[in-house]
């Protein structure tokens, strides 16, 4: 009986294990076989050079260049808010503040990864936007900048999380031996703990930024959805993510514009994959 | 045995919850609707008062977007479908494909008002004047009578039926096949208040709202499809009488000719009552059968 149970339930935790993968799969190839159904009726090259996104012309122009850059423009606008934040924060938890602070602080980072986007977009659309036009004297406050602010916040949680757990991993006597050779307490932790720390640290910027890159609803609210190329940080853009919410809702099935939005969603799931690899990359590379 | 009982237990379970679904779907005829974000709070007060006045009745209102309520009706997961927009040609292939005998309905009139942010000295355009405004051709406001100021033009998305019907109808005034496309600098906006939001907010906005919509935060502009008039302001009145151009139809589809209880509902939405929930929704009734 005892030998039966335990083969049901080895097989069920397998059976499991594989069913993460193979749904993984089984999106990847139903992205594909609508996202690439495209490229009967549109080049490769017009689709990812193209500069002009008009799916509802006749013919339809779906050069998905203005919303790539959008979406690179609003994640990198993130991430340098971000990351600076979410390091400084990092240290300070895992370093610095007493332990009573520690957990107080903690939870309260976590509990800043438990706001729903859209109230991290409706926050912005009527706080933050407002400020952002007065402060820079912009015809509208809906910005690349605006929702840059926004998703720094959202992975914020993220970063700080992983940061602090690889920095707070880092062997004792590492710091004990360099407070030994004499180094102060910050010498110790930029010139020790966080080389120490550093695949840790690039893992969780990473992911910090699959995490911005693949947010919909903050964006959609606050970035103006202008489909034009960008120029500055200070004027709206309109990302991948947000195109596709905004538009499969009211698209012809089986249209160009419907296997245009799935080839977007395919360049998105792409994007995503190759950075949550080279986080995975970084923080099992170097700890052999 | 114990663990014998256990697996029991999760297959009794398990059995319970196939037939109680099985069960809801043999005893709930529901009505499902689907569609139009545009119609879906419109579609829900029409349900609720149906159903107040006919308690075995059951109908489910959901959104998605008229493309989503027209390949719900495609793939037979819903009874009627709510659009803001006409069906496409490709669709109708599809219907047709499918073994459907697609109906439309039209059941109400929604209008759409332009609206500016109060400051604005402009109290009226033409057509040519809005496509100009909207495609990107003319950009400063003094090129159509108004201050020294760049225009920042703002849309529905492109889910929105409002979208693809102001594309249609305003900027390539009639011509649907037109080649006018909104500028590419155009924002793009999810909601109707959130065009509202931003005209009260930006002095050189221009946008376009469902009446309903219309506020006092916001300016609304009279229209004129001619260079040479009459200018029409938007009203529910003008709207009825034809005399506002930039007015849609709100539409229906069914699968088949409808009957039992879809056609009950779709004769209650066409009655006195159901054109008079039309109006407290703050769309248009529509009037007259013309």
């Amino acid at each position: 009986m005892r030998k039966f149970r335990e083969f049901v339930i080895e097989k069920t935790i397998l059976l499991n294990g594989f069913a993460c993968i193979l749904f993984v799969v089984l999106i990847f190839f139903f992205l594909a076989k609508d996202g690439l159904a495209l490229f009967k009726f549109v080049s490769i090259q017009d689709f990812l050079f193209g500069t002009l996104w008009n799916p509802l012309a006749e013919p339809p122009q779906v050069g998905i260049l203005p919303l790539f850059l959008g979406s690179l423009i609003v994640t990198l606008g993130a991430t340098v808010i971000a990351i600076p934040l979410g390091m400084a924060c990092a240290i300070f938890i895992g370093e610095i503040a007493p332990r009573w602070m520690r957990e107080t602080l903690k939870a309260g980072v976590e509990l800043l990864a438990a706001i729903p986007s859209i109230v991290i977009g409706f926050i912005g659309m009527t706080m933050l936007g407002p400020v952002v036009k007065n402060l820079f004297h912009l015809p509208t406050g809906l910005t690349a900048l605006t929702g840059s602010i926004a998703l720094a916040f959202m992975a914020i949680p993220t970063i700080v999380s992983i940061m602090e757990d690889a920095i707070s991993s880092v062997p004792r006597i590492y710091k004990e031996g360099s407070l030994a050779l004499g180094a102060t307490h910050w010498q110790t932790i930029y010139r020790v703990m966080i080389p120490a720390a550093s695949s840790g640290i690039v893992a969780a910027v990473m992911l910090g930024i699959g995490r911005v890159i693949g947010e919909t609803m903050a964006v959609m609210m606050l970035t103006g959805n202008a489909s034009v190329m960008p120029k500055t940080i200070l004027a709206p853009v309109r990302t991948m993510t947000a195109t596709i919410a905004a538009e499969m809702g009211e698209t012809v099935r089986g249209s160009e514009h419907y296997f245009a939005l799935f080839a977007l969603g395919l360049v998105l799931f792409v994007i995503t994959f190759f950075i949550n690899l080279v986080a995975d990359a970084a923080l099992h590379g170097k700890q052999k | 045995m114990k663990n014998l009982r256990g697996y029991f237990v999760i297959f009794a379970v398990l059995g319970l919850l196939c037939a109680g679904s099985f069960l809801l779907n043999a005893a709930g005829e529901t009505i499902q609707i689907k569609g139009s974000d545009t119609m879906v709070n419109l579609g829900q007060a029409w349900a609720e008062e149906f159903m107040a006045e006919n308690p075995q009745a059951s109908l489910a209102v959901t959104g998605g977007g008229s493309g989503t309520g027209i390949a719900a009706l495609i793939n037979g997961t819903c009874d009627i479908a709510e659009a803001s927009r006409d069906m496409k040609p490709q669709e109708w292939d599809q219907a047709k494909k499918a073994g459907h005998y697609v109906q439309e309905f039209k059941v109400a009139v929604d209008a759409l008002a332009v609206v500016v942010h109060p400051s604005n000295p402009i109290k009226q355009l033409t057509f040519d004047q809005l496509s100009g405004i909207f495609t990107g051709k003319i950009t400063n406001w003094n090129e159509v009578g108004g201050k020294d100021q760049k225009i920042l033009v703002l849309s529905r998305d492109r889910n929105s039926g409002t979208h693809v019907y102001f594309l249609e109808h305003v900027l390539r005034k009639g011509n649907e096949k037109g080649p006018e496309q909104y500028a590419p600098a155009t924002l793009m906006l999810p909601s109707t208040q959130a065009i509202i939001d931003e005209v009260a907010q930006s002095e050189s906005t221009i946008g376009y709202v469902g009446l309903g919509y219309v506020s006092p935060k916001v300016k609304t502009l009279a229209v004129s499809k001619t260079n040479d008039g009459p200018f029409v302001g938007p009203s529910k009145a003008a709207a009825m009488d034809k005399t506002y151009p930039i007015a849609r139809p709100l539409l229906f589809y069914t699968a088949r000719a409808p009957q039992g209880s879809v056609k009950a509902f779709l004769e209650f939405v066409l009655s006195e009552k159901g054109q008079g929930i039309v109006e407290t929704m703050d769309f248009v009734p529509l009037g007259d059968k013309a």
